[in-house]
């Protein structure tokens, strides 16, 4: 069914050129979009999903709750809070057993890794080490490798320990913020024991307390946030390095005319690092040429997109919202996609042109689609095979569309060892230039930017969002689809700083840095509890992660994930803020996540439709952090004399000593 | 903006990078990769390498691996467009920049051995010094340890003015900082030349250090920051963060640059920003005000001449402690070292030319006018050129908590308190004092009443805790200052006899110093009766004096408990407090023993005691003896061996009046058991060294202790021992 397209009638809310562009030309005439599909179901969604208060977790319903109406509670008497919690809890697990089913094949690649089986090696030693120290294993005399096996196999237990002891990355938290999480018994133990107890309590007539329910849903989070994507993320750079900036490309215009275009979907690092192997092998350069290509141009879509653009340069095409424009410029002869955020529709968009749409894991298979098994015990041999298939599309190319003009530069990498090094070079290595500038109010806070796009927003919220914040002053780490949005418009080069307030610009300028750090794909959002915590370690910013003046939102979120990462940011003690969640059902759940939330965790959730006054509510929790820490006033520069130079070698210094308020 | 100075900076360092490796490519050429190299008389080698990477350079072929690691360091250019992060790339470009001129100004040192004087102050000829030695740097390094001297500022360039380079200079002085100079700038001009044009005395001892003649010696200030750290702060080569906090923390340098700044000097003030030193221009430059690296801003330009200094430490964070004293000279620290020359003496008193003597005792508070200043006697004003005058210094203090111990030493502080006034000249003490005035001071309106004033006020400051009262009288009459060589006599003879009466039995208390904690932590010195600390400047009275000024202070009495073994000097109470203050690190101490237990090190002895198991004897090694000893190692490598902290036994550190006491290697049979000693310190000590022999009936002793003249190897020692029938050859095995 063709629908008739002049210009980009299918939703009001695209502003990105390089769709626009896509979606204007001939050959695209026929691929039916989400942006079509959301004009052709012409209904608005459901108000009880989208508020929480639909219970689907029994057979005496489904039962639609009304708050406040006592006759529209459920059957079984469960109240709008109770359903709402319940359901915000199963979207948390749901998101949890993402990451974690994630994180575990990492975990075992990077076991197989140890042993010296396939081609990946362990490149990051200094990593590894520190890893090392996190997991309590004795180096002395060790190989890399042995001390990287121990390590998998204790990161491997994690997953499934039975005991409760907690998860061993939750020790890398600050001390007062894991005395709070033992004294709430959430400190999360397995994860899969996490994500199985929430599933339990949230079964039928199980736990019917929506505080309690919000217990073991920060528990589970945690365990997200702390084990598996923490895991993941430590393990995936020891093995696949951990990002340095480095200059690349976003948008549609990195795919290439002369050469065979593979787009790589998905999430799992391991399956697109062996495609770049692959991609530069003698054997697969070759029978490109040999079909007229120059060589297979890899490029990433979402997330597998970030986790190759940071480590290796290579180029992102599309975030989630574009992964359509990319098989709709006619230009790709194979999508290769393992798990996660992979939409159904990519199949029926690759049906117009010649492309293959190639799945490579077993738990995700769409129908119509090629499947070749990725198999890890051979995955050079595997990613060969699949570039083979695509290379052998090439001479089916027809007519195709580059939207050229789109290309946009970026630099990316930032990991917290890179933040840590761009800060101080090899030696002086330190967050204390970050950590000195918040106080002296140069830069007023920092914000994280992450998580999905959506086809319900237009989709340059996360560019209105991150404008504002860095117009006054705020520092933006991205991660996600939500990076390579903001990658798209310019926001992740250094020339950006132009566009930040003063004193952000000052320190960009200082560190040559843009005011947008691209930070990694979704499961590295682990990055920035790292970081947070080397800001509290740092000193002089509070002694907890909840003293920060560091807020963080996934506005356009789309994903379970988003609503994971949020919560292991609450019960971390963040702001976050989103912009719509499915909790308002319910006043009194609603209440609980904003105010409650805030008094046991000094995290909380917080909803705001409008980018811009989103962004303020940002802001307002940033200078509101800045007041409690004092560092709201001009201080007076301390000189210090041969006594105080004394104590500051001891430690009984003033931490936060370098800092004098902020300019007037 | 910053990109500005980090592009120069990194354009700066592959140039100097370059310049270094080309030098020592023709260097390997010309001598091998087997040619000897190092910095003169020092254990640091290059001491910013050392200190950073661990790695000691001691031939040129040891410098491939160092500029592989330079070239690591060096980043890529930075693009106009889509630049990746460039501080941390600069600090490490600063960083091989460093290393690089470390080696750089190393081959010069081979290829023009005269090129430096190598010596503490200019030569008739040449004005440039190069790198401190371990001598000066041991008697400089501790005046950053100990807050007399709160950093050094590193110029580059000079103002064209040569009044203003003197005014800086000054200033400078007054805040008890060093100045370490090189470079000349794009007006051709050189800080050091300038401040000798104004006749200002340069040299180690003025604090005025001409370095180098061009940008490469820039890297000695620091590698004397860094080795700073490594021989007071018990920092170890390879701890490189360790090194650059502690310099961060302690050591309050800066770069002061005058004139344009070439690329060069871009790249060698990113080099100094890893130690937290930042940079003061007076050029139209960009600056980096962001703090982080640095305490506060890191580069700040445009500052008028007249503000330079005082922007200079607040950008450092500098807080200095000034005592104003009123009086029309300027007065400090850096000014002690000052010499009156000849052409630049007005009158003198005292020094053998006419009487002379000071003296200060303690009265009953009625008898004593706090703040009087009485000359009798012909002023300054009263006399002409050349005209020289006897002086008697008498002060008077009183003090409820003022005892005649402490007598000697406040009457100590006089030599370098005078010192510290600027064109005043003080030699020795009590009646063999010497006091030089210059005709500087004279132009100033020096009057010895001024001496008075600055006597009292000084006193008050640093004593105020024993002494409420100080009156200062000053006799320039012969009748007079003969009245006071008379009281100042019996005074004397009383002091001597009380200490000469004092031992380790007589006192319950022994006191302990851990002043040197603050950079050597598990360190802690038993200063008894007997046994002056072992870096020379405290005894016992000393102790007890500063327990008292400052009761909760680094000197504690120790009551010494019961004697486990008076042979060893093993007390209870000593071991218990050692333990505890060391936190455990040194569980017991015998205070006469070198081989059993030893007393640690911080690394300020004045000499260093060894066994020579050959010769069943010990051999002293002072610090001012440089060469070979039958040790096998030369003073510095032997430093290494008993300095840090840790009881190495049959190596420690000594203070060499404790050569004389009568508690010396007791546990290993005494004084008998020296066999060795540098000629230089043989005479210092000579007169007690021979009285002591004569009190131990051995007055042919003397003769016996062999020297480098006999020989500096076991073999060539142990062949005079047996000769002359040196005792420790009789003795039981000390091993």
């Amino acid at each position: 069914m063709a629908i008739s397209r002049k210009g980009c009638e299918g939703c009001d809310g695209i502003t990105i050129p390089s769709t626009k562009e896509v979606l204007q030309q001939d050959i695209a005439k026929n691929v039916i979009t989400a942006y079509d599909r959301v004009k052709m179901r012409g209904m608005e969604a459901c108000m009880f999903g989208s508020t929480g208060t639909c219970c689907r977790n029994c057979n005496m319903g489904p039962c639609q709750i009304i708050d406040g109406v006592d006759e529209m509670i459920g059957i079984c008497g469960a109240t709008a809070e109770t359903v709402a919690a319940r359901n915000y809890a199963r979207t948390i697990a749901a998101g949890t057993a993402a990451h974690t089913d994630h994180a575990r094949e990492m975990v075992k690649g990077f076991i197989e890794t140890a042993k010296g089986h396939g081609p990946h090696e362990i490149k990051d030693v200094a990593k590894l080490m520190t890893m090392a120290e996190v997991f309590k294993i004795d180096t002395e005399g060790k190989d890399k490798n042995q001390i990287a096996l121990e390590i998998g196999e204790k990161a491997l237990a994690d997953f499934g320990s039975q005991d409760d002891n907690p998860v061993t990355m939750l020790s890398r938290a600050p001390k007062k913020r894991q005395e709070l999480w033992k004294r709430l018994g959430v400190e999360p133990r397995g994860v899969d024991r996490e994500v199985v107890e929430m599933m339990h309590r949230t079964h039928m007539g199980v736990d019917q307390d929506y505080k309690n329910i919000m217990l073991q849903a920060s528990r589970c989070a945690l365990g997200d946030g702390w084990g598996s994507s923490m895991l993941s993320t430590e393990l995936t750079d020891i093995m696949f390095g951990t990002p340095k900036p480095i200059r690349a490309i976003v948008d549609l215009a990195c795919l290439r005319k002369d050469s065979v275009n593979v787009a790589v979907h998905g999430h799992e690092p391991l399956l697109a690092e062996a495609l770049c192997l692959a991609a530069n092998d003698e054997e697969i350069i070759k029978a490109a040429n040999k079909v007229g290509a120059k060589g297979v141009n890899l490029v990433g879509v979402c997330c597998t997109g970030n986790e190759i653009l940071m480590r290796r340069g290579i180029p992102v095409a599309a975030g989630f919202i574009q992964q359509e424009m990319a098989l709709a410029t006619g230009a790709v002869e194979a999508m290769v996609v393992d798990v996660q955020c992979i939409m159904q529709s990519v199949q029926e968009v690759a049906d117009n042109f010649h492309t293959d749409i190639i799945t490579t894991n077993y738990r995700a298979k769409i129908d119509g689609a090629t499947h070749i098994q990725f198999e890890e015990e051979t995955p050079i041999e595997s990613a060969k095979e699949i570039l083979k298939k695509a290379i052998g599309n090439f001479k089916k190319r027809g007519d195709c569309f580059i939207p050229d003009e789109t290309k946009q530069d970026v630099v990316v990498g930032f990991s917290h060892e890179t933040i840590n090094n761009m800060l101080g070079g090899t030696f002086r290595s330190s967050y204390r230039p970050l950590n000195d500038n918040i106080i002296n109010g140069r830069i007023r806070g920092v914000a994280a930017i992450v998580g999905c796009d959506n086809y319900k927003m237009p989709d340059n919220h996360h560019e209105i969002i991150a404008r504002e914040l860095i117009k006054n002053d705020v520092l933006v780490l991205a991660t996600g689809c939500a990076a390579t949005g903001l990658g798209r418009v310019g926001l992740l080069t250094p020339e950006a700083a132009s566009e930040a307030g003063p004193g952000l610009r000052e320190v960009c300028e200082t560190v040559g840095m843009p005011p947008v750090l691209h930070c990694g794909s979704c499961v590295d959002n682990s990055r920035l509890l790292v970081a947070t915590s080397a800001m509290v370690a740092e000193g002089g910013l509070g002694d907890d992660i909840s003293d920060l003046p560091v807020v963080g939102t996934a506005p356009a979120w789309m994903s379970e994930k988003a609503v994971a990462i949020g919560q292991y940011f609450v019960a971390s003690g963040t702001y976050v803020i989103f912009q719509n969640l499915p909790l308002t059902g319910s006043k009194k759940f609603q209440k609980f996540m904003f105010d409650g939330m805030d008094e046991i965790y000094g995290g909380r959730w917080d909803i705001e439709e409008d980018p811009v006054k989103l962004a303020h509510k940002m802001i307002a929790r940033i200078d509101e952090r800045r007041a409690a820490l004092g560092i709201d006033k001009q201080r007076e520069r301390v000189l210090f004399d041969m006594e105080m130079r004394r104590d500051l070698g001891t430690g009984s210094g003033l931490k936060d000593a370098g800092c004098h308020g902020p300019e007037k | 903006m910053s990109k500005i100075i980090c592009s120069a900076a990194i354009r700066g360092a592959h140039k100097i990078v370059d310049m270094a490796e080309e030098k020592y490519e023709a260097a390997l050429k010309k001598y091998g990769a087997e040619q000897e190299i190092s910095y003169p008389n020092t254990a640091y080698f290059l001491p910013v390498i050392y200190s950073m990477l661990g790695a000691k350079v001691e031939n040129l072929g040891d410098m491939k691996d160092i500029f592989k690691e330079t070239r690591n360091l060096l980043p890529e250019l930075v693009t106009d467009n889509i630049w990746i992060p460039y501080l941390g790339p600069t600090l490490d470009a600063g960083m091989a920049t460093f290393f690089a001129e470390e080696m750089y100004e190393a081959i010069r040192y081979l290829e023009a051995p005269d090129f430096y004087t190598k010596t503490e102050d200019p030569t008739s000829e040449n004005i440039w010094l190069g790198a401190a030695d371990d001598l000066i740097f041991r008697k400089r390094g501790v005046e950053f340890v100990d807050g007399t001297a709160p950093g050094f500022a590193a110029i580059v360039g000079a103002p064209d003015n040569p009044e203003t380079a003197a005014k800086i200079a000054l200033e400078l002085q007054e805040k008890n900082l060093y100045i370490f100079m090189a470079d000349k700038g794009t007006n051709g001009l050189l800080m050091a030349e300038q401040l000798v044009k104004q006749k200002v005395q340069v040299g180690w001892n003025t604090r005025l250090v001409p370095f180098g003649p061009t940008y490469t010696a820039a890297v000695f200030a620091v590698g004397f920051a860094c080795r700073v750290a490594m021989a007071f702060g018990g920092i170890k080569p390879g701890d490189y963060r360790g090194n650059l906090i502690y310099n961060k923390d302690r050591t309050f340098a800066f770069v002061m640059a005058f004139g344009a700044v070439s690329d060069e000097w871009y790249a060698n003030a990113a080099g100094c920003i890893n130690w937290g030193f930042p940079t003061i221009s007076d050029y139209d430059i960009p600056e980096v005000l962001p703090t982080g690296v640095c305490t506060y801003e890191h580069v700040v330009s445009n500052v008028p001449h007249e503000e330079f200094v005082q922007k200079a430490i607040e950008v450092r964070g500098l807080k200095v402690n000034i005592s104003k004293i009123d009086i029309p000279m300027s007065f400090g620290p850096a000014f002690e070292g000052e010499r009156i020359r000849k052409d630049d003496l007005y009158m003198e008193c005292g020094g053998g030319r006419t009487s002379g003597v000071e003296v200060l005792v303690s009265k009953e508070m009625t008898e004593v006018t706090d703040g009087e200043v009485i000359l009798e006697g012909k002023d300054i004003c009263d006399i002409s050129q050349g005209e020289n005058l006897p002086i008697a210094i008498l002060v008077e203090v009183a003090g409820r908590e003022m005892q005649s111990d402490f007598e000697p030493i406040l009457e100590r502080q006089f030599h370098h308190l005078i010192n510290y006034i600027q064109g005043i000249m003080h030699i020795g003490q009590r009646n063999i004092m010497w006091i030089r005035i210059g005709k500087a001071a004279v132009e100033k309106g020096f009057s010895f009443k001024h001496i008075g004033k600055m006597l009292h006020g000084k006193l008050h400051q640093e004593f105020g805790a024993i002494l409420d009262k100080v009156q200062v009288k000053i006799y320039t009459i012969q009748e007079k200052v003969e009245e006071v060589q008379e009281l100042a006599r019996e005074v004397y003879e009383k002091r001597d006899l009380r200490l000469g009466n004092m031992t380790d039995e007589t006192e319950e208390d022994f006191y302990s110093c851990t002043l040197c904690q603050s950079f050597a932590p598990s360190h802690v010195c038993v200063i008894t009766p007997e046994r002056v600390g072992m870096c020379g400047a405290y005894n016992w009275l000393d102790g007890k004096a500063s327990y008292q000024i400052n009761p909760t202070g680094p000197n504690q009495p120790i009551a010494k408990g019961t004697c486990l073994d008076p042979v060893l000097g093993d007390f209870a109470g000593i071991n218990d407090f050692v333990n505890q203050a060391s936190r455990g690190a040194v569980p017991e101490v015998s205070c006469y023993s070198l081989m059993n237990n030893p007393m640690t090190a911080c690394g300020c002895f004045e000499a260093i005691a060894a066994m020579l198991p050959q010769c069943n004897g010990i051999m002293v090694v002072n610090r001012d003896y440089m060469g070979e000893t039958p040790a096998g190692m030369k003073f510095t490598s032997l430093a290494g061996m008993a300095g840090g902290g840790a009881q190495t036994p049959g190596f420690m550190g000594v203070s060499k009046h404790f050569m004389t006491s009568k508690k010396v290697f007791k546990a290993e049979g005494g004084l008998k058991r020296i066999v060795w000693l540098p000629k230089i310190l043989k005479e210092e000590i000579k007169e007690k060294l021979i009285q002591r022999c004569e009190e131990m009936g051995m007055p042919e002793f003397y003769d016996m202790i062999a020297d480098e003249t006999v020989g500096t190897t076991e073999e060539e020692v142990l062949a005079f021992l047996k000769k002359v029938g040196h005792p420790a050859l009789e003795m039981e095995t000390a091993m």
